[in-house]
């Protein structure tokens, strides 16, 4: 029987191809679930991360293949970019998963962060310090910067607040 | 016909980005470092991401007329051709099946690549006037292209960032990165004009309340570049003459080469899919 409820416990299984340490539940693109029990028909709508995430079309498909081996008969993934995605919305256990898998969280400390010349203070995750250094603002993924830790000397990535 | 100048302006909107995204794309694993090669293509993902956000509304647009009016829009035979066999088009259909002539991006972003300075000195006066030109269409009527601003909004603030930086880093450098970031800024500027000049089209999208005015635009750009540059110790580049066309399909040379690498595949191959 395919409900509402166990939907979203079945979409935390949807690792992001990306970094599959987090769940698309962690992540919190999953903006909306509309199920129809009788027919065991499910729409999600889903919203990117960047414009350009190619991860997008990977994930659309795993929610389909996710949910069609849990005994829906039909599933409809829809994309909504308005409002559009906030680092904001990431759950808290998705920001200790992350942490725990060497990438620093996304968490503002900086009053300006767009400003020239100047950077988020960023905690390494590995040593914990604050003293790291931006080597790039693009990472291997848009939603990653790189950093370096002049502590630890640890190269690391961090996700960006966005 | 509104649904004709929303398409139509949603075209213009998503070719300014997508030939932008192009021009980057063709420095992947071309950059100076390694550093600065992921930050370009990375910019480039973000602006190809955003014009297939424009072209997919685009596409919905197009399918949702009446055969009649389809039969009306284009002028390439690929994409005529399957209009009349009443099939659906697509994004890739808009990108890979229009010709230059059909292609309405303005004449800055077709530019070519150059050195270091002049890739920079591109991104700088485009990310600048896109940063504005989606400020302002948070206020567009047309529900689908103010999402798109907003989403896009906050990838372009990386982009200014990284433009204006390196302005200011090849600026304040040496007398030779000096020498040839004011160069690249004074060959790049005469194309600047164009952006905030009105089309018809432009004018219209205007007038039913979907479009921005972008020669409202104009002094506040001039303004915030003057502030970067002089930061960079440079002089603001003068133009007596600025160079106009892209936006009403009348290109540089740049932009046919751009489409044969680009559109190659689907036009060898057609309809052919990964």
């Amino acid at each position: 029987m395919i409900t509402v409820d166990n939907c979203w416990t079945y979409l935390d299984e949807v690792a992001d191809p990306e970094v599959p340490v987090l769940s698309i539940i962690d992540l919190g693109i999953v903006r909306d679930l509309f199920v129809d029990s009788a027919i065991g028909s499910v729409r999600v709508v889903i919203t990117p991360t960047y414009s350009g995430c190619p991860a997008m079309d990977v994930i659309a498909m795993q929610i389909r293949m996710c949910l069609l081996s849990k005994g829906a008969k039909q599933v409809l993934v829809e994309n909504q970019i308005s409002p559009s995605w906030t680092t904001d919305w990431m759950t808290e256990r998705g920001k200790e998963k992350l942490e725990a898998y060497g990438i620093a969280p996304p968490k503002r400390k900086s009053s300006n962060p767009l400003a020239l010349f100047e950077e988020d203070t960023v905690t390494c995750p590995k040593c914990k310090s604050d003293d790291t250094v931006l080597t790039s603002q693009f990472g291997a993924t848009s939603c990653k910067a790189l950093y370096k830790c002049n502590h630890c000397k640890e190269p690391f990535e961090h996700f960006k607040c966005h | 016909m509104s649904s004709v100048t929303t398409l139509k302006y949603t075209l213009q909107l998503a070719d300014n980005v997508l030939i932008m995204g192009q021009r980057l794309a063709a420095l992947c694993g071309k950059g100076p470092i390694l550093e600065q090669d992921i930050a370009l293509t990375n910019i480039s993902l973000d602006q190809i991401g955003q014009a297939r956000s424009l072209y997919q509304y685009a596409a919905t647009i197009v399918n949702n007329m009446s055969v009649a009016d389809k039969a009306q829009l284009f002028n390439a035979p690929l994409l005529q051709e399957k209009i009349n066999n009443k099939l659906s088009i697509t994004e890739d259909d808009l990108a890979y099946l229009r010709d230059a002539w059909d292609y309405r991006n303005c004449l800055l972003v077709e530019q070519e690549n150059g050195d270091w300075a002049y890739t920079v000195a591109r991104s700088f006066f485009f990310d600048r006037f896109q940063y504005l030109l989606y400020t302002a269409m948070l206020k567009s009527t047309d529900s689908t292209l103010a999402a798109i601003a907003e989403k896009s909004l906050k990838e372009v603030q990386y982009h200014i960032k990284w433009a204006s930086e390196w302005v200011i880093r090849l600026g304040d450098g040496t007398d030779i990165s000096k020498e040839k970031m004011q160069q690249a800024l004074q060959a790049r500027w005469e194309y600047t004009g164009e952006m905030f000049t009105m089309n018809e089209l432009e004018k219209e999208a205007y007038n039913i309340g979907i479009g921005v005015d972008v020669s409202q635009l104009q002094q506040t750009y001039q303004q915030q570049i003057e502030t970067i540059v002089q930061e960079a110790g440079l002089q603001m580049p003068t133009a007596a003459w600025m160079q106009t066309g892209g936006k009403n399909g009348v290109h540089t040379e740049h932009l046919g080469y751009i489409l044969a690498e680009m559109q190659y595949l689907q036009r060898a191959y057609p309809n052919m899919e990964w």
